[in-house]
C-alpha cells in the first residue's frame, strides 16, 4: 500500500546556456569597465592608448554575449538592459575582474591570470556544439590572443623588472591567487554544459591555464603563490554573491543609462 | 605612503612613479597598408625593447585595422641628413634642367621607349 505523495510542481529547467554568456558576458563587460579606469592615468601614453584598447575589446565581447544572452532568455532583454538594469546579484561574472585597479602592477597581474583564462576558455567554446557561442567565442579569441601577448609581456617587465616593480607585482599576485579557483568550477551549470559538450571540461582547462601562468610568472622571476593561498570561499560571483566593490563600480556604471532611460546620443 | 597604494591613490601619482615619459627608448613606426604597398612611416613612440614596440605601435597607430604589416626601428639606428646639408645635398639638382627626363627630346622614329 503506497500513502499519497504530493506531487512536488517540477521547478522550471535551469537554463545553463543562458547562465554561461552571462558569465562571458558579465566577466567581460566589468573587467572592460575597470581597464576604461585606466584612462587618462596610465603610466605611459603608448599605454594609456593599450589599455583603453584591450577595455573596448572586451566591451564588445561584452556585446556579443549579453545580446545572445537576451535571445536565449526571450523575454526581450536587449545587451544593454542587461548592463545597466541588473542589480549586483545578479551579475555572474568572477571575483577575479571586480577587483578594483590597484596600482599598475596590479592591473597587469588581474589582467595576466584572466587573459590566460579567456584564451584556453575561448579556444575550447570554439569548438562548442553550440554553432552560436562555438561563433562568438571564434571571434573574441583573436583578440583574447592579443591580450594575453600585452599582459603577458608586462608580467615579464615588471617581473624581471627593477626591484620595486618585481615586489609589487609579486605582491599583487599572492593577493589575486585566491581568486582564480573560482574561474574554474565545475558547478551544476558548468557540469551539465560539459556533458552537453557546450562548453569545455573545467578540471582539464584549469590544468591548462595553470601550464601557461607557471611558464610565464616563472620566467618573470616570480614565485607563484603556494594552493594554501587558494581560499574555498572566493566563489560566489557565478551565483552573484559579489564583493562589495561590484556594487560601487556597477553605480557608475549604470548612473547615466539609469537616469535617463532610452536616452540617445 | 604605502609600498603598494590602494586603490583610493590617485592613479596619476602611481603612474608619475613608474615610468616617467622619456625614460624609454624611441621607436620609429612604419605601416603598410596593403600587399606590396610600401611601408611608411606612421609616427614614433616609447617603447622598453623591440617586442614592446611591435605592441604599441599595433596599440597607437594599427588598432583601426588598416594595417596589415608594421616595422619598428629604433630611431639611434636612422642616420639623417641634418638641415644643415640642404644645401649641398639637394639644391645642385634644381638648376640643372639637364638632369630631368623631360630635357631630352625624344627623337622622331624612336618607338617603345
Amino acid at each position: 500500500m503506497t500513502s499519497p505523495s504530493v506531487v512536488p510542481v517540477p521547478a522550471p529547467p535551469p537554463n545553463d546556456e543562458l547562465e554561461l554568456l552571462l558569465r562571458l558576458g558579465d566577466d567581460r563587460l566589468v573587467l572592460g569597465h575597470r581597464l576604461s579606469e585606466w584612462c587618462g592615468h596610465a603610466p605611459i601614453l603608448e599605454e594609456d592608448i593599450a589599455l583603453a584598447n584591450v577595455a573596448l575589446d572586451l566591451l564588445g565581447q561584452a556585446t556579443l554575449f549579453l545580446r545572445r544572452a537576451g535571445e536565449v532568455e526571450g523575454k526581450g532583454r536587449d545587451e544593454d538592459a542587461l548592463a545597466y538594469f541588473r542589480e549586483a546579484v545578479e551579475f555572474r561574472n568572477c571575483l577575479l575582474v571586480e577587483q578594483p585597479n590597484g596600482d599598475f602592477g596590479f592591473t597587469i597581474a588581474r589582467q595576466f591570470l584572466f587573459d590566460v583564462h579567456a584564451v584556453v576558455t575561448l579556444d575550447a567554446l570554439s569548438r562548442s556544439t553550440s554553432a552560436e557561442i562555438a561563433a562568438l567565442a571564434a571571434k573574441s579569441l583573436k583578440e583574447a590572443k592579443y591580450h594575453v601577448r600585452h599582459s603577458g609581456e608586462w608580467m615579464l617587465m615588471l617581473g624581471d623588472g627593477t626591484d620595486e616593480s618585481h615586489r609589487r607585482v609579486q605582491r599583487a599576485l599572492d593577493e589575486l591567487w585566491r581568486f582564480t579557483p573560482e574561474l574554474f568550477v565545475a558547478d551544476g551549470v558548468a557540469a551539465r554544459l560539459a556533458v552537453q559538450g557546450i562548453a569545455p571540461d573545467l578540471p582539464a582547462l584549469h590544468a591548462k591555464w595553470e601550464t601557461i601562468v607557471r611558464d610565464v610568472v616563472g620566467r618573470a622571476t616570480l614565485t607563484l603563490p603556494h594552493e594554501s593561498m587558494h581560499s574555498p570561499h572566493l566563489r560566489g560571483g557565478r551565483s552573484g554573491m559579489h564583493s562589495e566593490h561590484l556594487g560601487h563600480m556597477l553605480a557608475e556604471l549604470q548612473i547615466v543609462a539609469r537616469s535617463h532611460p532610452g536616452a540617445k546620443w | 605612503m604605502s609600498d603598494r597604494p590602494d586603490a583610493t591613490t590617485p592613479v596619476g601619482e602611481q603612474a608619475a612613479a613608474i615610468a616617467p615619459d622619456g625614460q624609454w627608448p624611441v621607436w620609429e613606426v612604419f605601416t603598410q597598408s596593403a600587399q606590396g604597398a610600401p611601408h611608411e612611416h606612421a609616427g614614433s613612440l616609447h617603447a622598453t625593447d623591440a617586442e614592446h614596440a611591435l605592441q604599441n605601435a599595433r596599440d597607437v597607430y594599427a588598432r583601426r585595422g588598416e594595417v596589415i604589416s608594421l616595422w619598428v626601428v629604433p630611431s639611434a639606428a636612422i642616420t639623417a641628413s641634418s638641415p644643415g646639408d640642404a644645401g649641398p645635398f639637394f639644391d645642385p639638382g634644381a638648376d640643372k634642367a639637364y638632369r630631368h627626363p623631360q630635357f631630352y627630346k625624344v627623337p622622331r622614329g624612336v618607338r617603345g621607349l
